[in-house]
């Protein structure tokens, strides 16, 4: 947003630099001012240029694929672009890619924000800062090993948490199990929830860490327990850091791809159990059939990839718009 | 209600670093005694001793005695949180909870602990302990709006409020005035006149009109030089000490030949 509202600007007339610099004879240095200004200049209008670009072309792929789509688009149970009528919709990809963000994020926040708070204000600095590598660490971790280490380690050993669930809370539906590979959209939730947990931690770490010290003094000159000062003063002033950090981790959740597709066994089903296996996500299906797509079948996935694209954009606004509002509050 | 501090060979560090060295001194209950000295003297780690704040800063240790009446602070077995119950503070810069509101501020100290309150008590707390620090009259009509949008003297008389309302034997003033104009400071002055009839009050100044103003003791600190630890050069009465102190040391600072 910063590099538009610098473009937006109005710029200088080309050639005729701004007079008194001239007049005080700084010929050196306005040199230096006018190659960065068009440097930088040329780099925001470079990002804008990309951005139309990609934005011009899902556009108009997409609307080709949606014109010859014979089901409805939204809430057709079915991929066959390449069939004759092609019939596709993203139902399937909508649900399995918002349920199994949202399982993460469930798991995930719970954990980075206890993580953050031990880092900030419980572990001793000689623990904290190998802590705090070590999470980085697991940002560092590209996304196919989670993939594999998901598939040849998580699949296998998850079975049976999930037949224990489905002993207790199979009644509820959500939770049933019948049997076959745990290949399901909780098992993507909780790969996921491992791969969001370095963004959304280090934040919340930071925000932590920025808590005002007088405010913590002044719960404990009150009496309060260790608990108490993060509750008083820590944790309503990181309060709107962390929903932002969640909203960059459930960015980042939905748009995975390799790990996802590696992991689940994909089918154009909704099951109302989500631990049996099944459903998909708009990347992983992407990922899935984009080698034996033919041209319309191209285009349909970006269709959908420009659904997808649409959903983070307003995930990542959503969280700045947070950010925003939380620097009124702070000043 | 007010109880006696009685301290005995009282030392601080910071890590290695000696801040105060053997500090001994009594501080006597329902009055108010005014901490002067240059910067650097140590006289607010040594405020911060009496409540067990000193220690929550990293590196942060204390030796000797501190004895509330009769039990000492620093006891095996004592609870620095029970201790900070007792003793309450008030910081230099107006610290108020800035996402709640002025009752909640208030009523804050009482909900720690697990301790609950009725809704009916709770609201009969906050009003005596507002009209105690002088500010109810100003904010009864907007109780539920944040704290942190009262004026700097105001949100100063709300973090003396809250430090009241858990009713504490005494109440540590840490340059409570310094961030304020004169017309807040003298208010805050006036409050402090009051409410030494049911606290033990100890405050730090810069501001020496401010010590003979408020205070019935006076205690001077300096230090031998940079990197030596604070000591404590006399304590007396207020008057005493701005008249005819007994340390030529505490002469010359008062009278501003040095300091």
């Amino acid at each position: 947003m910063d590099i538009t509202s610098a473009t937006a600007s109005p710029p200088p007339a080309p050639g005729a630099g701004p007079s008194p610099a001239r007049q005080q004879g700084r010929a050196a240095t306005r040199a230096g001012d006018r190659v960065f200004l068009a440097l930088s200049r040329g780099s925001g209008i470079l990002l804008l240029v990309i951005m139309a670009a990609i934005a011009v072309f899902l556009t108009v792929r997409a609307a080709n694929a949606l014109s010859q789509d014979h089901g409805n688009f939204f809430t057709a149970f079915e991929w066959n672009a390449n069939a004759n009528p092609p019939v596709f919709g993203i139902a399937v990809l909508a649900f399995g890619t918002i349920v199994s963000s949202l399982i993460a994020m469930a798991i995930a926040v719970p954990v980075a924000i206890g993580i953050a708070l031990f880092i900030t204000h419980y572990a001793p600095r000689k623990l904290a800062t190998p802590l705090s590598y070590v999470i980085d660490l697991l940002a560092a971790v590209p996304s196919i090993v989670y993939g594999l280490w998901g598939a040849l380690f998580l699949v296998p050993h998850l079975g049976g948490l999930y037949s224990w669930f489905n002993d207790y809370l199979g009644w509820t539906g959500i939770l049933a199990y019948h049997d076959g590979a745990a290949r399901s959209l909780f098992t993507i939730g909780i790969l996921l929830a491992i791969m969001i947990l370095p963004i959304v931690t280090s934040v919340s770490r930071e925000v932590f860490r920025q808590a005002p010290r007088m405010h913590e003094e002044a719960a404990l000159a009150l009496g309060a327990t260790r608990w108490e000062v993060i509750r008083l003063s820590v944790l309503p002033f990181g309060r709107s850091g962390v929903i932002s950090a969640s909203m960059l981790g459930l960015g980042r959740a939905l748009g995975e791809t390799m790990a996802v597709a590696t992991v689940l066994s994909p089918s154009f089903t909704i099951s109302t159990s989500l631990l049996d296996p099944g459903g998909g996500t708009f990347a992983q299906n992407i990922a899935s059939s984009f080698k034996e797509s033919g041209e319309l079948g191209k285009d349909a996935l970006i269709a959908s990839g420009l659904v997808l694209f649409v959903l983070t954009l307003l995930v990542n606004g959503a969280a700045r718009m947070i950010i925003a509002r939380r620097k009124e509050y702070s000043a | 209600m007010a109880k006696r501090i009685d301290v005995s060979g009282l030392s601080a560090f910071y890590g290695a670093h000696k801040a105060i060295d053997d500090i001994s001194m009594t501080v006597e209950p329902r009055s108010v005694t005014a901490f002067i000295g240059p910067s650097g003297c140590g006289k607010s780690t040594f405020l911060r001793t009496l409540n067990r704040m000193h220690e929550v800063t990293p590196g942060g240790r204390v030796e000797g005695k501190v004895l509330l009446d009769d039990e000492n602070l620093y006891g095996p077995g004592v609870d620095p949180v029970s201790v900070r119950r007792t003793v309450g503070m008030v910081f230099q810069r107006p610290n108020p909870f800035p996402t709640m509101s002025i009752y909640e501020n208030v009523a804050a100290g009482l909900r720690l602990n697990g301790t609950r309150v009725r809704k009916s008590e709770l609201d009969a707390v906050v009003e005596k302990s507002l009209q105690g620090a002088n500010l109810w009259k100003e904010v009864k009509d907007r109780l539920d709006k944040p704290g942190a949008g009262l004026s700097g003297g105001q949100q100063q008389r709300l973090c003396i409020a809250r430090a009241i309302a858990v009713e504490p034997q005494v109440l540590l003033m840490d340059e409570p005035c310094s961030a304020l104009d004169p017309i807040s400071t003298l208010a805050i002055e006036d409050l402090i006149g009051e409410l030494k009839e049911r606290f033990t009050i100890v405050i730090v100044t810069h501001n020496m009109q401010q010590a003979a103003r408020v205070s019935d003791r006076t205690a001077f600190f300096n230090l031998a030089g940079v990197g030596q630890p604070g000591r404590l050069v006399e304590i007396d009465e207020t008057a005493r000490i701005f008249s005819n102190p007994s340390v030529q040391a505490t002469e010359d600072y008062i009278s501003g030949r040095f300091g």
